[in-house]
């Protein structure tokens, strides 16, 4: 195999401010060039805080890391000053849940990616404008021209949205973070956006990690799924697999209590609980008060993670055990 | 202190036959703020002539993108913004004509539940005075109200001992949306208008709440105004369903009908673009172009012409009127198409095959 695009090993991150949290907890995963990942996950679970990490986008003072991030063979924890400013945007860029807020509302949106255009690369105002206008034409703006000048208020949500993902790859990163960038959005909107986030990324051959909440939406674009909880990976596997045999009682749970057609009339088979408090996590597996498989070593010890031809599990009485001599030994 | 309970609940008028809740050529337009010395004051047409009735014992789900007036229409049958013009009959009485003390008892047989859960829940009192609130308002004793509150949280899942001295911002928001409920029941309403009440909620919990609703619904007798923008949330809780778009009715029917055979083009539309929960049949293309058009200008004749498919020159002339669909009287559609006397060359049949 390759040599990976993105390498996160023990990935540790605690919040010192007023209040204590354990935002992530030694998460580990890999990402090759060109590949999608879908990091799934309750609101809590640390998904976004990984992205923001990803980006050293937290204030250092309040914030403790461990661990290492490597991406495209720089460690990201060792940059500073000007070489952590030419990685943002440049190697890694983001788009944000609300692009609302995220541009800034007292320019237009084609001076934004302009200026974005011209603090990365050597090129003069003109060169950049048009590679701004080329970037509005590619996420399929209409009358990208007139759009150039426009100021973000002026646009409609997915009109914003798709401006966002031309900022974000106006400077061709090689990796995109992607915050939950269609939960603002309609349901016609956001079909809209995930096409063209799949189309755009076959295009460019970028790596994609593609946060949500939404399985749907996950399954739309990601060509494998980490599920998250309490700041931890869970689960992680193929899309297919996650959807048609989930091992981690969360992940059997979560897609369960998804309503869909089938369930009408029905009860839906909810998981009981609400997701754990970051500041106060138990000392065993974070699902475990949750969970209808617990046993007495569940809210011991934190379970292991095993992994086996790019699966990966942490759970100690899985639904779908990963090997066999789980099998033997829950049995 | 049963008898003291039940005072708040009332009666049943018209029998099961009779629609608990009947409105007719709804509207409401908002002004918006113009230029300086302009001349014409512009409006937004946010609910833009809608009749409906919904059946005692019912869910009523209304879908639409954001914007498409689901929000206004229940604030106005709330009674939170006073519409332009229309009637509203519930039970069998005209809303219009209340005031005073009638005003106060319609209120009381209506209730809602708000998406936010936080903000629609006063920091300052717990949760048990908070659900006690309304009844003690309407002149319970507050030893009763407070007694009553307590059997309402044990109902929703949150145990009184535990729970009802903490304040909101110690709950959870699923707890929280629990909370919301308790209240919207504490007065025994007749009907509950829940205006994305399990939007904002996580997935695991919001199975919960959509099944404590489901159990409630049985118990009390409820019937609900569900509004959602999520379609599987809508399919899974209501019996009828009505689509809006931009301030109007496009299509209304029994939930088989919507899901199974829906026909109009923006309702099918709204159904392709959900995502499908299987890797192999990954949507390829996209149902709709565009973002819904400005309400303050709303195209001529249909409004979705903009973005329809199928759209002639007969879609921007006259605008489509709510006809039953082929022999079908419980399902109703505002399309061109579905009327033989138009002069659109498809139909609706023809475009569905």
């Amino acid at each position: 195999m390759s040599k990976p695009l993105v390498s996160v090993r023990d990935l540790t991150v605690e919040f010192v401010g007023n209040r204590r949290a354990h935002a992530l907890d030694k998460i580990s995963f890999d990402l090759q060039p060109g590949e999608v990942l879908g990091l799934l996950g309750e609101s809590g679970s640390g998904k976004s805080v990984t992205l923001r990490t990803l980006l050293r986008l937290h204030p250092q003072r309040t914030t403790r890391i461990s661990g290492s991030m490597e991406v495209d063979g720089t460690d990201v924890l060792a940059l500073q000053g000007r070489e952590l400013e030419a990685y943002r945007g440049g190697t890694v860029s983001m788009v944000f849940q609300e692009p609302g807020l995220a541009f800034d509302s007292v320019y237009t949106i084609g001076q934004q990616i302009t200026e974005a255009i011209r603090a990365h690369e050597a090129v003069d105002h003109r060169t950049a404008m048009q590679r701004a206008l080329q970037m509005l034409e590619r996420v399929q703006i209409p009358q990208a021209r007139r759009r150039y000048d426009a100021y973000p208020h002026e646009l409609s949500g997915g009109m914003r949205q798709r401006a966002m993902i031309a900022l974000a790859l106006a400077c061709k990163p090689k990796l995109l973070l992607a915050d939950e960038p269609t939960t603002a959005l309609d349901a016609t909107v956001q079909i809209q956006i995930l096409l063209l986030l799949r189309e755009l990324q076959k295009e460019t051959g970028m790596s994609v990690i593609f946060v949500t909440h939404d399985i749907g939406a996950a399954v739309e674009v990601a060509d494998k799924i980490a599920v998250m909880y309490g700041g931890r990976i869970v689960e992680e596997n193929s899309v297919a697999g996650i959807v048609h045999s989930p091992r981690h009682p969360y992940t059997a749970g979560l897609l369960a209590s998804t309503v869909s057609t089938e369930n009408r009339g029905k009860p839906l088979l909810a998981v009981p609980g609400s997701p754990p408090d970051l500041s106060a996590l138990p000392p065993g597996c974070s699902f475990a008060p949750r969970c209808s498989n617990a046993q007495q070593q569940c809210t011991r010890e934190q379970p292991k993670v095993i992994s086996l031809n790019g699966e990966r599990l942490a759970c100690w009485n899985p639904v779908l055990p990963l090997l066999k001599e789980e099998a033997v030994a829950t049995a | 202190m049963k008898q003291e309970t039940v005072n708040l609940a009332s009666t049943d008028r018209g029998g099961p036959a009779q629609p608990l809740l009947m409105i007719k050529d709804l509207k409401k337009y908002f002004p918006v703020r113009g230029e300086l010395f302009q001349r014409e004051r512009k409006f937004v047409h946010a609910v833009d002539g809608v009749s409906f009735s919904v059946a005692k014992g019912k869910t009523l789900g209304i879908v639409g993108e954001s914007g498409c007036g689901k929000s206004t229409t229940a604030r106005l049958i709330a009674r939170l913004v006073t519409p332009d013009s229309g009637s509203m009959i519930f039970d069998g009485e005209g809303v219009a004509e209340f005031g005073g003390i009638e005003f106060k008892e319609f209120r009381r047989n209506l209730q809602m539940v708000f998406q936010d859960s936080f903000a629609s829940l006063n920091p300052r009192l717990t949760i048990s005075e908070t659900v006690a609130y309304g009844p003690q308002a309407h002149g319970v004793s507050k030893a009763q109200a407070t007694e009553r509150a307590h059997s309402l949280l044990a109902r929703v899942g949150l145990r009184p001992e535990q729970f009802a001295s903490r304040y909101p911002h110690e709950l959870s928001g699923g707890q929280r949306q629990r909370v919301n409920i308790a209240r919207a029941l504490a007065f025994e309403p007749r009907l509950v208008i829940l205006d994305e009440a399990v939007a904002a909620l996580d997935k695991s919990v919001q199975a919960q709440v959509l099944n404590l609703l489901q159990e409630l619904k049985a118990e009390h007798d409820l019937t609900y105004l569900f509004i959602s923008h999520d379609l599987h949330v809508v399919h899974y809780i209501s019996d009828e369903v009505m689509v809006m778009y931009m301030g109007q009715v496009v299509e209304m029917g029994p939930v088989e009908d919507i899901y199974g055979n829906s026909r109009h083009p923006y309702t099918r539309a709204l159904l392709s673009a959900v995502p499908s929960m299987d890797p192999a049949k990954r949507t390829q293309h996209t149902p709709l172009s565009g973002d819904p058009p400005n309400p303050i200008n709303p195209p001529s004749g249909c409004r979705f012409r903009e973005r329809c498919p199928h759209a002639e020159a007969v879609c921007a002339a006259q605008i489509p009127a709510l006809m039953a669909a082929q022999g079908n009287l419980a399902h109703t559609v505002a399309c061109h198409m579905n009327d033989p006397q138009s002069a659109h060359t498809q139909t609706l049949m023809e475009v569905a095959a």
